[in-house]
């Protein structure tokens, strides 16, 4: 393993089987009566959250507790953050403090690769602004093995915003480099036109691609108004791209609905469609945890089997 | 202060001007060349070896932020002319968008002062095309003319309407020479842009902006160009599709003239992999088939100069995130070195072509009489004499208040020994004299 983890290329498809399969023996600490392991006990993670995000913070925060860490949050709003100290201060105050990883989720692009710059711990990338979201991609892919077995020659469909989607690119990188056939669809002006460089496909006809999809991955539509400036309107966004029940149809048996979160219920998903069976989004949820646990894991190298019930990974 | 009687000895002297380049003594006293020749006696001169060296009319930019008025956490006008000097620059040309704007005469007049103060190179500012900097009221183009100014520029931003513009270059015809220099970049193209648009772009998660930015409003303005008959210059030509709009317009006879900055000679947009601030600049660095078109463009003469784009800022400014960073490297000291290192050395570009894109031929369109060559009897002395083989690395602390860089680390291989200002060194040695 790399010593970040600031995007998809900083891992090999053998680190993605390791993390995966880590994931795999801590996602039982999470059905004990005591969900906690001593595999990080005495370390220090801080989670410095520039951005709102409490699903990703609470996830790495409860990931680090299990793991028996001392977690810090440090969050923008009511911190040194919002009296105007720059990132750098504000990284070396963390460093001072003996951070041996910091979890950083900004609104700037490349901001998690700065801070390695400034910091002797381990970076790990939440999401930062509209490059790269690796823990979410890995949660994503831990998903999609677990209920259908594999990732190689899996069929994903990633739809909606791509251009401004840190999600789509994490996943997209990861995906490809598991062997899987990646296929963005979404308005033009949302597909990023290099993306074919990539390895994926690339096309605008949601209703076309639907019977050749394992995965139907929805990304969350933003509706602020510098958005709408790429497609006409929320409705025909909708119409085009939406995943109704008709559209649900064309989807082979056994196929996956998956969305990262937060939905917009209505607008990239209907609101019944989000609750059907075949929708994974809560196991989403849950699978982030472990997968977040592996990762903290191996980047800070705790020793596996302290305790004895990390299973074997 | 340095001795004003100097003989320059058997060094390589490249006058691109004169088309010169031989082995030859140059002698300076009082401010002039009062002889060039083999074997001088410079009789009382003190003498400046110049074996293995190159010496040539000093370098002249004509594009630099000074930053004074208004920024000089950043940059003042003795700072930056000392980082002038220290490259081999004798004349500058510092843009107008300080605070306040250089906008009208008294501005102009205030940072000529402070430049006469320093004394470091001879300062030939930028006046404003517009009042503010806003894009629709001209500015004093007459008066600014009146008192010296050359060049009009509203750069770091373009105009913004094809009217504004087409007025402004045919104002500027009733005045001798005067030149209209365009920042040429659509800003709704551009908005919210980081670097280029493209697959690097698209990775990094960076809002681009595609070459199109700029192409439009090239082709806009040398429409303009050829509408009014207007004296137009590009500043910094980025793209390859603009390389090759100029290269028309000047084959069409139009009164066009177009610069080129070391870092898009140098640098491509996936150099941004690592978010170094530094690197972020505007117009964005583009695509390897973009800076080779720039490299062939300045080679064959389609683009004119090399120009700097100086741009000093703050440490904190730049040891920021990325997209609020503001964009700019610094350029002064590395520039002459760069263009041995990478244009020179491999080939591209010849070593007297070079020179003259870096001295004769901006000196020309800033008409700035005194510097450029040619190197004769009677002229001005201000001159460069460089050792074209010396390796460093470019590495802060820099003689500019600033120390953003995009060259930092990098290894380049030829260095000023003596810069000559009105026949006074303001470089010796390598160090500055004061």
């Amino acid at each position: 393993m790399n010593e970040h983890l600031l995007s998809m290329h900083d891992v090999t498809a053998d680190d993605v089987i390791r993390i995966l399969d880590t994931a795999e023996s801590f996602r039982e600490v999470g059905t004990r009566v005591i969900k906690k392991v001593p595999a990080l006990r005495g370390r220090t993670v801080v989670n410095l959250f520039y951005e709102n995000s409490t699903r990703t913070r609470i996830s790495f925060e409860l990931a680090a507790k299990r793991l028996s860490a001392d977690v810090i949050n440090f969050s923008s709003g009511g911190s040194s953050v919002s009296k105007g100290e720059s990132l750098k201060d504000t990284a070396l105050t963390l460093q001072a403090m003996g951070a041996d990883a910091i979890v950083i989720r900004h609104s700037s692009s490349g901001s998690p690769f700065q801070l390695t710059r400034w910091v002797r711990g381990h970076v790990l990338n939440a999401g930062d602004g509209t490059h790269e979201h690796p823990t979410q991609a890995l949660l994503d892919l831990y998903t999609m093995r677990e209920r259908l077995g594999r990732l190689e020659g899996l069929r994903v469909g990633i739809v909606g915003d791509v251009l401004h989607s840190r999600v789509a690119r994490s996943l997209s990188f990861g995906l490809v480099k598991m062997g899987a056939d990646v296929t963005l669809v979404g308005p033009a002006t949302l597909i990023p036109p290099d993306a074919p460089q990539w390895g994926v496909q690339v096309s605008y006809d949601l209703d076309e691609v639907l019977s050749k999809l394992d995965v139907c991955y929805l990304l969350r539509v933003q509706t602020e108004r510098q958005r709408l400036e790429y497609f006409p309107s929320v409705r025909e966004y909708a119409r085009l791209f939406g995943l109704n029940r008709s559209r649900v149809r064309l989807l082979p048996e056994g196929s996956l609905i998956m969305h990262p979160g937060p939905m917009n219920r209505g607008v990239e998903i209907d609101s019944d469609v989000a609750d059907l069976p075949q929708s994974v989004i809560e196991d989403q949820v849950t699978n982030g945890i472990a997968v977040r646990m592996a990762l903290l894991y191996l980047l800070l190298g705790g020793r596996h089997g302290d305790g004895g019930e990390a299973g074997d990974g | 202060m340095a001795s004003p009687d100097l003989l320059f000895r058997g060094a390589r002297v490249i006058d691109p001007r004169a088309g010169r380049d031989e082995v030859a003594d140059v002698h300076v006293r009082d401010g002039i060349v009062v002889d060039v020749g083999s074997g001088l006696d410079g009789a009382s001169a003190e003498i400046v070896e110049g074996d293995g060296l190159v010496l040539t009319p000093g370098l002249v930019d004509i594009h630099t932020h000074l930053r004074e008025p208004g920024f000089e956490q950043k940059e003042t006008i003795e700072t930056g002319t000392r980082a002038a000097a220290a490259g081999g620059y004798t004349a500058v040309a510092p843009m107008a968008n300080t605070d306040p704007v250089a906008d009208d005469a008294s501005v102009i007049a205030e940072v000529r002062a402070a430049a006469a103060r320093a004394g470091l190179a001879d300062v030939f500012p930028v006046g404003a095309i517009t009042k503010g900097l806003e894009g629709e009221v001209l500015a004093e183009i007459g008066e600014m003319a009146a008192a010296g100014v050359r060049v009009f520029s509203d750069d770091g931003r373009c105009v913004p309407t094809a009217r504004t513009l087409r007025n402004a270059l045919t104002y500027a015809r009733a005045f001798d020479d005067v030149v209209i220099a365009e920042h040429c970049e659509d800003a709704s193209l551009s908005r919210g842009q980081q670097m280029h648009e493209g697959i690097s772009s698209s990775s990094l998660g960076l809002a681009g902006q595609p070459g199109a930015a700029e192409d439009a409003i090239v082709y806009r303005d040398i429409e303009l160009a050829r509408l009014t008959g207007g004296r137009l210059h590009i500043c910094h030509v980025s793209s390859a599709r603009s390389v090759e709009l100029v290269r028309r317009a000047k084959a069409d006879g139009l009164r066009i003239s177009a610069e080129v900055t070391p870092h898009h000679l140098v640098f491509i947009d996936e150099d941004l992999r690592t978010y170094d601030t530094n690197k972020k600049v505007n117009p964005p660095l583009r695509t390897e088939a973009d800076r080779d078109a720039l490299r062939e463009g300045l080679a064959d003469g389609t683009i004119d100069a090399i120009a700097t784009d100086h741009a000093p800022h703050a440490v904190e400014e730049k040891e920021a995130e990325f997209d609020r960073a503001p964009p700019g490297t610094i350029g002064l000291e590395t520039a002459l070195a760069v263009a041995l290192t990478d244009l020179v050395a491999p080939g591209l570009v010849s070593l007297p072509r070079a020179l003259e894109s870096l001295s004769s031929a901006p000196a020309l369109i800033l008409g700035a009489r005194d510097h450029g060559g040619p190197i004769e009897v009677g002229r001005p002395a201000n001159l460069v004499l460089f050792d074209p083989e010396e390796r460093w690395t470019a590495e802060p602390p820099f003689v500019s208040r600033s120390r953003n860089s995009a060259f930092i680390g990098r290894e380049l291989r030829g260095r000023v020994r003596s810069t000559v200002l009105h026949g006074e060194l303001t470089i010796a040695e390598g160090k500055a004299t004061r």
